[in-house]
């Protein structure tokens, strides 16, 4: 009972018969038995479905799901058309592995090629890849992609994700390269800065566009900068964003990743998300992971396979750029789903919310009392500032208390906050409201 | 069949957002330059198009599975239910730690349920993968080393029997990696190992069962011979299906373990992905961790981050919603369950493998364990078909290939590993497949060579695909 | 099978071909590239790198395999074939013009055999 093993103990004798032995035990004989556990795990026993089910339920119930969120930071509520769930929920997509067999594959194989042309599209690319895990991962892989014999210095600049640099320092630390932050000013990344610190050994720049405050970066100077030093430019993007702003291909980026959650995939506590990868001409070959392209098979007919697979770790080994073999495969076609329902009005008018509506709270909240602390063109967050620490706080429980999910707290009072599509006017008027109320109490 | 670009037709989609209710500001940014070509389509055609694309792919359910090192086991349908729950799907990763118990219990409840099956300490849910798993516990013996002033271990040892992703994580983690040989049985050849190891010795990753399918019974010795250099013991979990609740990693001389989600614990692997690498240590290793660590403070969970942690291998905590099925899936196993299921597998490899080892040549002749490797060197060399060709063949009767061509150490390889999800009944018959295909190619291995016929779409030139690559569909220059 | 006269050969399947004094195109032989199967892609170093006798300088890809290329010589490589890049076929269809760099400055040559005792060597391999 409680495993998912089919075969009774009539059908294990018989098996076990044909193989010559007599006992479950026997099949385990060549394992040493000093090694063997001789105590049951320390674990709970195994139970019924309808159990485990109301387990599960009654966690899922400890969790609060907030009826109003202003929070983003790296992970963004949008709307997800009904149609994306129930194309990802195929039972087909859903087990299917790698798509290693082409012939019965060709459904998986599609809809990465698709991915990729999709990607291709928002970024103004030349080639992406079929995902790496998230956004992070992405970017640690494009400085990876940089990295030469004579240029080991990565530039990371200050306005970037803290999570993305601390994920690019790990990775970092892997590959024995160096990390050097670009300070930030005023909200953006410091360009004289970056200027005294590109040099000759920089392997690149990877730069944030909205950046971690929301702002949107000078890419064009950036680019000129990097290049300048004979260094790579990696711009990492919100892919909704993408949808308005100049894209890195138009910037002349190397290389173009960014965190593809905003893509019709749920929030999830942080995960599984999908990291997207593009590079221009030259730099596609260093691209990670796999890599579907177009061919045809005996009969002329055209088809997909992965290709460019003597790149990837299971033919080069220890030579290969990266490491990476599962993906995040379903996510990448939850993406081409939702950017397929969406479609290029509908992305474009999920961005034009976004920044509408962001600007909206940010001049609410503004009149509520708080401070913004940057004055920088940004698209759909941006900082406050609190008098101090504590109102801050007290604001955030506040809001709490009417089920708002209130900005992130940065420390010393000052708020990341995030409105997306998913806002309403009332609702960003009953924050501020709120806030009003904290303020002036 | 259509690409999705190509069914487009300007002007065309569905309103899915509402109209903008607040002031719209003139654009103070660089704006887009270039049009954004995504596809114009209605909700039916977009429905209909991956429902066809469904149609060409695979899943576990459309029949037997037997590929070898990927334990495409049955993904409980209970799983989908519990990961589906809005109290999981909709919280925000940095929402207050107050607000995310539930969220948090299930990372603990699962952590520990891992740390006891693999004989570990610790464990970090945080790695994406079984290769991101892979490269996080490098690290972490690379910190360990670093820490303790010796710097000097710079080698990793690998078997030659390995996955691709052993050595090619030891090279990002920054190691040199020295490949240990396998003796004729496929075990580590422990003479070799033991003239391998010295002071540069960091470690050594191994999986065992090995990647033949053999359980390697000079386990305790080779762990041991690496200790004594000084060196740590890395376990490559692709195999823990075998031996989960029989015999642990910990109990064998590892310190640093992965395990695969998406392999022994039932989670689906979404044709290439997400996965989930949960990282385990013994307890000397566990400040090193990266990512969140899920403390009780009064009576409430919080999230910490360890003092001396390698920082961050991905953005937020894990792989969550996979991890939630993960648990969901251990929770109904349970401690009896677990070693069940385990010996289930190994039971039903070794039967399938009697049932065709008069025809196909084992590589390794004897109890297996979740998997078995078949030779048929000889078949190619007498008749001209090849392990391709034989693979190619078995779709045509609704059997997914086994896996072709590893370990490398075996020529003409087919791996096969049925998984303990599968009846007797199915086993039968694939076995009597196994037996028809291969009659069939020594009596007219021309014909073996066109598999598979019953597909949409015949055996691909990958040779074009990979000498002038296309990657993305060209706007400019439609395809017919 | 074919190895020509004028050219060298190496036990790891390097053709070497010198001209003027110090200078000599690199490619690979056809039992190399038969062996390997249809090549896909290579990598190639750049101007000015240094060549080491022995050691690989390019790896040249099958769909489903990797394969080093090592160099005869120790020296400087001159001049690349970038054109194999787009055309990576010409190295199955013409081994022996498919060069894949010039190398000058050469200090040291590996032990190199004749097309006669390649030939005996290269059955031997097969």
């Amino acid at each position: 009972m409680g495993t998912y093993v089919p075969n009774t103990e009539a059908d294990r004798k018989n098996m076990l018969k044909a193989c010559g032995m007599e006992r479950m035990e026997d099949l385990y004989a060549g394992i040493p038995e000093e090694l063997k556990r001789k105590e049951p795990l320390r674990i709970p026993e195994g139970k019924s479905e309808m159990e485990v089910r109301r387990l599960m339920e009654g966690l899922a119930r400890k969790n609060r799901v907030y009826g109003t969120v202003f929070r983003g930071a790296g992970a963004y509520r949008h709307y997800i058309p009904s149609i994306v769930g129930e194309v990802v929920g195929k039972e087909e997509f859903r087990t299917a592995y790698t798509p290693y067999q082409a012939e019965i594959s060709q459904g998986v194989l599609q809809s990465i090629f698709e991915f990729q042309t999709d990607i291709c599209e928002l970024t103004g690319m030349a080639a992406a890849n079929a995902s790496v895990y998230d956004g992070a991962t992405a970017a640690a892989e494009a400085c990876g992609m940089c990295l030469e014999k004579k240029r080991r210095k990565i530039l990371v600049s200050a306005a970037v994700d803290p999570k993305v640099l601390s994920v690019v320092r790990t990775y970092a630390f892997g590959r024995d390269a160096e990390v050097t932050v670009v300070p930030e000013r005023e909200g953006v990344t410091d360009l004289e800065a970056l200027k005294s610190l590109a040099d000759g050994e920089t392997a690149c720049l990877l730069l944030q566009t909205p950046n971690y405050y929301g702002c949107f970066e000078d890419a064009d100077a950036a680019a000129e900068a990097a290049h300048g030093a004979g260094a790579k430019l990696i711009m990492s993007c919100n892919p909704i964003a993408l949808a308005i702003m100049k894209t890195p291909g138009e910037t002349g980026a190397d290389i173009a990743v960014g965190e593809g959650q905003p893509l019709g995939l749920p929030l999830s506590f942080g995960g599984p998300y999908l990291g997207f990868m593009a590079a221009d001409e030259k730099m596609t070959r260093k691209l990670p992971g796999r890599i579907v392209g177009q061919t045809e098979d005996r009969k002329g007919e055209r088809c997909f396979v992965l290709t460019m697979q003597a790149r990837e770790q299971h033919i080069r080994r220890e030579k290969a750029g990266s490491n990476i073999c599962s993906n995040e495969a379903l996510c990448a076609l939850t993406a081409g789903v939702y950017l397929a329902a969406m479609g290029p009005e509908g992305l474009r008018k999920a961005a034009l919310s976004c920044r509408a509506k962001a600007h909206y709270l940010k001049d609410r909240l503004e009149e509520a009392g708080l401070k913004a602390v940057y004055a920088q063109p940004f698209f759909h967050e941006f900082v406050t500032a609190a008098p101090d620490e504590q109102a801050a706080e007290r604001i955030l429980k506040a809001l709490e208390a009417r089920d708002i999910l209130g900005g992130l707290p940065l420390g010393g009072g000052r708020m990341l906050w995030c409105a997306t599509e998913m806002n309403t006017r009332e609702e960003m008027d009953r924050a501020a409201e709120t806030v009003r109320e904290v303020l002036d109490a | 069949m259509k690409l999705i670009f190509e069914q487009s037709a300007a002007g065309r989609g569905t309103a899915y957002l509402p109209e903008i209710d607040v002031p719209q500001t003139a654009p103070d940014f660089k704006g887009r330059e270039t049009p954004l070509r995504l596809p114009e389509l209605s909700e039916i055609q977009v429905d209909r198009h991956y429902t066809a694309l469904a149609k060409e792919t695979r899943g576990v359910n459309g029949g037997f599975y037997p590929l070898g090192s990927c334990t495409m086991k049955y993904n409980p349908a209970l799983l989908e239910d519990a990961a589906a729950q809005p109290g999981f799907r909709d919280v925000h990763p940095l929402q207050p730690d107050a607000a995310a118990q539930g969220c948090l219990e299930v990372m603990r409840k699962a952590e520990a349920y891992l740390a006891e099956i693999t004989g570990m300490d610790a464990v970090t849910l945080q790695p994406a993968a079984g290769a991101h798993g892979e490269f996080t516990g490098l690290l972490l013996i690379k910190a360990y080393h670093r820490a303790r002033g010796d710097g000097e271990r710079t080698k990793i040892l690998v078997p030659d029997s390995a996955h691709g992703t052993n050595p090619a994580s030891a090279a990002m983690a920054g190691f040199e990696v020295v490949n240990i040989p396998s003796d004729g049985k496929g075990y580590v050849d422990l003479q070799a190992l033991k003239a391998a190891v010295g002071p540069d010795t960091a470690g050594l990753m191994l999986t065992n069962p090995n990647t033949v399918g053999l359980f390697d019974p000079n386990i305790a010795e080779i762990t041991k011979a690496v200790h004594e250099a000084g060196g740590l013991n890395y376990y490559d979990g692709a195999n823990l299906n075998a031996i989960m609740g029989i015999v642990r990693p910990g109990d064998m001389g590892f310190d640093v373990v992965h395990v695969n989600l998406h392999k022994t614990f039932a989670t689906p692997h979404g044709g290439g992905g997400p996965g989930s690498g949960p990282v385990g240590c013994k307890d000397f290793l566990r400040g090193f961790l990266p990512g969140i660590r899920i403390a009780e403070e009064d009576g409430m969970l919080r999230r910490k981050e360890a003092e001396a942690r390698i920082g961050d291998v991905r953005s937020f905590g894990s792989n969550f919603l996979v991890a939630v099925k993960a648990l969901t899936y251990m929770m109904i196993l349970g401690r009896e369950g677990i070693p069940e299921t385990a010996a289930g597998a190994v039971l039903n490899a070794n039967y399938l493998m009697h049932r065709v080892k008069d025809l196909y040549p084992m590589a390794f002749d004897e109890t297996c364990m979740h998997e078995f490797v078949m030779t048929l060197e000889a078949l190619k060399e007498e008749t001209g078909v090849s392990a391709l060709d034989l693979a190619k063949a078995l779709i045509d009767h609704g059997i997914h290939p086994p896996t072709m061509y590893f370990p490398l150490i075996v020529h003409e390889a087919l791996m096969v590993e049925p998984t303990e999800t599968e009846p007797r009944e199915t086993l039968d018959q694939a076995a009597d497949t196994f037996r028809a295909v291969m009659e069939a190619a020594r009596q007219h291995p021309e014909e073996a060579h066109l598999a598979p016929l019953t597909t949409r779409v015949s055996r691909p030139d990958e040779v074009k695909a990979a000498r002038k690559p296309v990657i993305r569909y060209d706007f400019d220059h439609p395809m017919d | 099978m074919h190895f020509p006269k004028e050219l060298k050969y190496t036990k790891t399947h390097e053709w070497i071909r010198f001209t003027e004094e110090n200078k000599a195109y690199i490619g690979i032989t056809d039992f190399a590239q038969d062996q390997l199967g249809d090549l896909v892609f290579v990598n190639l170093p750049e101007e000015g790198d240094a060549l080491t006798a022995g050691e690989s300088f390019a790896d040249v890809e099958s769909v489903k395999a990797v394969s080093d290329v090592n160099s005869p010589v120790t020296g400087t490589v001159l001049q690349v074939n970038e054109a194999l890049q787009d055309a990576p076929e010409k190295m199955n269809e013409a081994p022996y013009e498919a060069w894949f760099v010039l190398a000058g400055d050469i200090t040291d040559t590996e032990e190199l055999m004749d097309a006669e005792a390649y030939e005996a060597y290269a059955a031997s391999e097969g």
